[in-house]
């Protein structure tokens, strides 16, 4: 079993040496148009250059800045609104039919009042990520908030525990784990609000760069910047990954 | 229970009714928040004239062109994946390193390569559909009852017909709830790309609205793309229900 996962480990990493290989043998020989397509070197020279003039690490922290911030506050609103719409009939039956409606709205179908209310500006940008990475966490609270363990609900009550130390103490806990699945779908689709709407209202940004790239057919540092852009959504979901594991390491202790 | 739904109306009809005052009377800007009635009758003449039809179609069409390419890739892929463990391991890793790129990244390059129109967005479509058939696919098929394929193999089946007789009805209920979630994804990308800058279908008809300084005209096709969404939706779930629920207990028959 070892050698032959070592192996299969060998292989992966040869398989995508050999991608790389051919797509820069490819791109040398003109086989693929290198408008389009260039070659590895020429991409990895862009990276180095756009570095060199602080093109790449600048807007990287803008659009993760927007990001992070819109992606914050849906977080906060939507645990708390999750919450509310569980364990309270009322906010149920009032809220419920509206927030149905906005649910399957498409976020960035909020993208143009949004520019008639901001402008173009950065607080439209966190507005629309907010909006639109709400609708995850706000399911996920729902649900973690809805199947608490119907014993610990009757042990909050035979001991007359009061309702915010039942929600702080035992809700919100148990609650935990289907808010991070949430909270990690919204932190993806926070990243695509920061790129569409950099792209919309020309916002110093990943996704403007970008843009701009490809209007002057720089296309090495147009994949510098899809790169640079995936790298961002893979290391935020990493961190993401482990902040869960470190706040959920009691789940694993009691099991 | 008719209370109950009564209770959810009150807060719409009563936002709705505030507006309506709010911008009669003046407190409320009438270039941007156009009054609820405006809005209804710009929304009715658009739909009157076609315009906001055709808009539909196209983003549908659209989507849906994107979904279809996007499943054949992702069970293609997927069934292959799935049979052997040894190709996962091999060509995996390479494709979890393009999974974190997000589809709008995408955008200027596919403007790049194809210009605007109908088939940039389908490539933006596909690369964001792609996934989530993809990975439903290889789980299915590793949830296939091994003994089936064992048969299979004593059995001498050529490979195509293994797949037609076995793999396929095994894993297609579960398959079909991977596109089921692509269906949504498809919906919602074709809509941002046509947003950001594909002069086509329904959100370029709402970045255009807001642009010529027709406010009403913008907020009755948001509405509208909330009901398309919404009607997209009951619709997939219908059909979920009606048609795919049955198979999803005791798939491998």
């Amino acid at each position: 079993m070892k050698p032959r996962g070592l192996l299969l480990k060998l292989g992966a990493v040869i398989f995508g040496a050999a991608v790389v290989y051919l797509w820069q043998i490819a791109a040398d020989a003109r086989l693929i148009s290198p408008v389009f397509f260039p070659s590895p070197t020429r991409t990895f020279a862009a990276f180095m250059a756009m570095e060199e003039r602080g093109d790449l690490w600048l807007p990287m922290a803008a659009t993760a800045l927007r990001m992070f911030y819109g992606w914050v506050l849906a977080s906060l609103a939507g645990v708390v609104l999750g919450g509310a719409i569980a364990r309270s009939g009322p906010v149920r039956a009032y809220l419920e039919p509206t927030l149905e409606f906005l649910r399957p709205l498409p976020a960035s179908a909020i993208i143009p009042p949004a520019i008639l209310f901001l402008g173009l500006t950065s607080k439209m940008a966190v507005t629309v990520i907010a909006f639109g990475a709400l609708w995850p966490v706000l399911l996920g609270a729902y649900h973690g908030f809805r199947s608490v363990e119907p014993q610990l609900v009757e042990m909050a009550a035979a001991i007359r525990m009061r309702s915010t130390a039942f929600l702080w103490k035992v809700a919100l806990p148990s609650a935990l784990p289907d808010i991070f699945a949430g909270v990690r779908v919204s932190l993806a689709i926070a990243l695509i609000l920061a790129v569409v709407t950099e792209m919309q209202a020309a916002q110093t940004g990943l996704g403007f760069n970008i843009l701009m790239a490809q209007r002057s057919f720089r296309s090495p540092e147009l994949y510098a910047g899809i790169i640079v852009l995936a790298l961002l959504g893979f290391l935020t979901n990493q961190a993401l990954v482990m902040a869960e594991r470190y706040l959920l390491r009691w789940r694993t202790l009691t099991r | 229970m008719r209370l109950g739904r009564l209770r959810g109306l009150i807060i719409p009809v009563l936002l709705v009714a505030l507006w309506e005052i709010g911008s009669r009377v003046g407190t409320l800007p009438e270039d941007t928040m156009s009054q609820p009635s405006t809005i209804a009758v710009a929304g009715w003449d658009a739909l009157l004239d076609g315009s906001l039809l055709i808009a539909t179609v196209q983003t549908f069409q659209t989507a849906l062109l994107g979904l279809a390419i996007a499943s054949i890739i992702g069970i293609a892929l997927g069934i292959l994946i799935g049979l052997s463990p040894v190709l996962e391991g091999i060509i995996g890793p390479t494709l979890d390193t393009i999974r974190p790129i997000p589809a709008v990244a995408l955008i200027p390059l596919a403007l790049l390569i194809y210009g605007f129109g109908v088939r940039m967005e389908v490539l933006v479509i596909v690369f964001a559909c792609v996934w989530p058939v993809l990975i439903v696919t290889v789980s299915a098929v590793r949830g296939i009852e091994p003994r089936l394929l064992e048969i299979a193999r004593t059995l001498e089946m050529p490979a195509l017909s293994r797949m037609r007789l076995i793999v396929l009805p095994a894993a297609l209920a579960r398959i079909a709830v991977g596109i089921r979630v692509s269906a949504g994804v498809a919906l919602v990308v074709a809509v941002t790309v046509e947003i950001v800058l594909n002069p086509q279908g329904l959100g370029y008809g709402m970045i255009i609205a807001a642009q010529s300084l027709r406010p009403e005209l913008m907020w009755a096709e948001l509405l509208w793309v909330g009901f398309a969404g919404w009607a997209f939706n009951t619709l997939l779930t219908t059909i979920d229900r009606r048609w795919l629920r049955r198979y999803q207990t005791g798939g491998a028959r």
